[in-house]
């Protein structure tokens, strides 16, 4: 089976310094993605700034504060389209205190694109980008080396910031990296190759874009149906119709297969794959389908479909990866509420097993969670959970926690 | 094993049907916004590609400033009818005559008043989510909304203050008297929505193709004439053909000349144009560079 998406969803992690807005700016432009009347907008301001050429940057500037701040503060999506693929790009701040908004832009990303400064090289912040996106499990990194502008292009200064990254990626669980010298400024190896790099033989950022091969970033391997509602007509034709409507959220299902129906554990069979468009023999992640099944079982909203030859985990202990995200510490005297795929229950927290620094990845004992910290916690859950760990299905490990009394989403979490 | 072939549209169509359930699942009293515009029209064949063969778990809900082009609600009417699905219509004209509107000249656009519509008829129906057809592509505020978009008591929406949302899993909780506007498109580009339009081969108000209508040119735009807008003293009348990209209050969407007569010459002309679908089209939220995000807090979708 191939399974060909020519949608493509990345991010990129630097700092304002370091020319991100910048890079957007000249992806969009020499991919023809920006319009007359944005490109004027932008000319207007920057000859307003006083500014000798048109300020790609203010291309990516979103709401109103941050264009008075003169900084992103946020997640913004950005789309843009090539023949080959169609793109989604989360941009994400650099600053220190928005490790939340890179792991929530992270979370959905096919690859990172990490932006580093030739003249600084690797720095605190880029070790921290790359550790968020092997900890998010993003599959596919670009380290951007961009400024090569700044460097007269020499071949020797990237060598030596690529000797360096690619020793300290090596700690981590990235299996996919490619680096690339450019300069967002000029236009070089972005979409076009320049003039000025003719030393280099790789890709250009635009190339890697379009040709990375993303069938696999899904799991194809262990079907997953968490069940998101249940259709009965209960009129005409439809009289006995009961559909268990979903997303497939990862490996494929074919009519006849047997399932197994999780927690509870019963089997049958797969008797219809049904869509709008006519049923199907066979359906592939990550598509929304409505199954029918051989026997009358009690299945609702909550309960996860699975192939009986590869079984989840089923427990109400586990112990995860988690990264804060709200202003309020985690406080362990009190109950939170984890929703994980379609289930939502309660649960508590058993104990901070330790934390990591996300600048030097050391751990360290300390029970307070703050925000933007990650931290190894175990959790108990009041009912069970039908889960996978997470370096083995992005889609069944994850899990975000809710606060009951705010309603605020406070956690994101990785199932270990 | 056959080859599986999975397109763009394919990802986006599943991403929105998985959205739409969510809301249905977890949201008690939810509504889908539908206009009969273009975007909402491609919502409503992604709600029945999400509930077929059962009925719609929401109503229709349709917030007219009845300053509508009359072939928008001849669709909308006809769309909701051929679903047999439920629309609710509710009135800027009703807000007006109960005092929560005041208009000083009926004729102007009736954009900004639409939120007071929209949270009266929240109120009134007690709905906690609101789906709607907006794009992030549209406008540079847009393009930070998360899908699941909260809206305190006044219906305010504060960008500094929403939630992150990971993976596909969203938070659908709210408190009594908040609620939540839910944009199950909001990763479709307007070419996405055209593509989508061909390939399913939806049925959309006529005046989005290509027809000759008459129209003034008024500050760089051409504006159709209307019983609403009528030529100023030296403006001339000129037949031209002319295409809508939003249909919006007539007072202020602005068409723009074309000869595309069906979707795939728009997907065309789409592809060749250089001008952004709002730039082009909105007198509104060209009054300054920030008007569409001042629109938002103020409970615009």
């Amino acid at each position: 089976m191939t399974t060909q998406t020519q949608l493509l969803r990345f991010i990129t992690a630097g700092s304002v310094d370091d020319g991100k807005s910048t890079l957007i700016g000249r992806l969009l432009h020499d991919s023809k993605s920006i319009f007359e009347d944005q490109f004027s907008a932008i000319a207007k301001t920057s000859e307003k700034r006083g500014m000798a050429a048109v300020d790609l940057s203010l291309l990516t500037d979103g709401l109103q504060a941050e264009r008075e701040q003169g900084i992103t503060i946020d997640v913004a999506y950005r789309y843009f389209a090539t023949p080959k693929r169609k793109f989604i790009i989360g941009d994400t701040p650099g600053h220190e205190q928005y490790t939340r908004n890179m792991v929530t832009a992270a979370s959905t990303a096919n690859l990172t694109v990490i932006l580093i400064d030739a003249r600084k090289g690797v720095l605190t912040q880029t070790r921290r980008h790359t550790y968020l996106a092997s900890l998010v499990g993003v599959p596919h990194i670009v380290l951007a080396v961009n400024k090569m502008d700044m460097v007269e292009y020499s071949q020797a200064r990237f060598d030596e910031i690529v000797v360096e990254y690619r020793a300290f990626a090596a700690q981590l669980d990235l299996h996919d990296i490619t680096c690339i010298p450019m300069s967002a400024l000029v236009g070089d190896m972005v979409v076009d190759r320049g003039d000025n790099m003719n030393w280099y033989q790789g890709p250009t950022l635009m190339e890697k874009l379009e040709n990375v091969s993303i069938a696999h970033d899904v799991n194809t391997r262990d079907f997953r149906f968490p069940v998101q509602w249940v259709c009965r007509p209960q009129t005409g034709e439809y009289h006995d119709f009961r559909g268990f409507m979903g997303r497939i959220e990862a490996g494929q299902i074919t009519v006849g297969d047997e399932v197994t129906i999780l927690p509870a554990g019963r089997s049958t069979r797969v008797k219809e794959i049904v869509t709008y468009d006519g049923n199907l023999p066979t359906a592939y992640a990550p598509q929304s389908v409505t199954l029918t099944l051989a026997d009358e079982i009690d299945i609702s909203r909550g309960d996860m479909m699975v192939k009986s030859d590869a079984m989840p985990h089923v427990s109400q202990d586990f112990s995860a990866m988690m990264c804060w995200l709200s202003e309020s510490p985690l406080d362990r005297n009190r109950k939170y509420i984890i929703k994980h795929n379609t289930r939502v229950v309660k649960c508590k927290f058993a104990s901070v097993d330790y934390r990591v620094d996300v600048n030097t990845l050391e751990q360290q004992a300390n029970p307070v969670v703050n925000m933007n910290d990650i931290a190894h916690v175990t959790l108990k859950t009041q009912k069970p959970l039908v889960f996978d760990a997470y370096s083995r299905n992005r889609a069944t490990g994850s899990f975000i926690v809710i606060d009951e009394a705010t309603n605020n989403t406070v956690a994101a979490g990785m199932i270990s | 094993m056959s080859k599986h072939t999975f397109t763009h549209l394919d990802a986006l169509e599943s991403e929105s049907i998985h959205i739409m359930r969510e809301v249905a699942a977890e949201c008690k009293n939810p509504a889908l916004l539908f206009s009969g515009g273009k975007d909402s029209i491609v919502m409503l064949r992604l709600a029945e590609k999400a509930f077929r063969p059962c009925k719609f778990p929401f109503p229709l809900v349709h917030i007219d400033t009845e300053h509508n082009f009359p072939e928008v609600i001849e669709a909308r009417d006809k769309l909701a009818a051929d679903l047999g699905e439920r629309l609710i219509v509710r009135s800027l004209e009703d807000s007006i005559k109960r005092g929560t509107i005041v208009i000083k000249d009926p004729d102007l656009p009736r954009n900004p008043f639409q939120s007071v519509t929209l949270l009266e008829t929240i109120a009134e129906f007690g709905f906690d989510a609101c789906m709607g057809g907006a794009r992030r592509d549209e406008e540079k505020a847009r393009a930070k909304e998360r899908i699941f978009s909260f809206r305190d008591e006044f219906g305010q929406w504060d960008p500094k203050n929403q939630r992150p949302e990971l993976w596909d899993i969203y938070n659908t909780r709210v408190h009594a008297e908040e609620n939540i506007r839910v944009f199950p498109i909001s990763n479709w580009t307007e070419m996405d929505i055209w593509e989508y339009i061909s390939r399913e081969n939806l049925y959309i108000p006529s005046i989005y193709y290509a027809h000759e209508r008459e129209v003034i040119r008024r500050g760089g735009s051409v504006i159709p004439v209307s019983h609403l807008v009528q030529p100023k003293p030296g403006e001339q009348v000129e037949v031209v053909s002319v295409r809508f990209r939003t249909v919006g209050d007539m007072t202020c969407t602005a068409p723009v000349e074309s000869t595309a007569k069906n979707a795939r010459e728009i997907i065309e002309e789409t592809a060749m144009t250089r001008i952004t679908e709002r730039g082009a089209t909105r007198m509104d939220d060209q009054t300054s560079d920030a008007s569409m995000e001042l629109r938002k807090k103020e409970g615009y979708f």
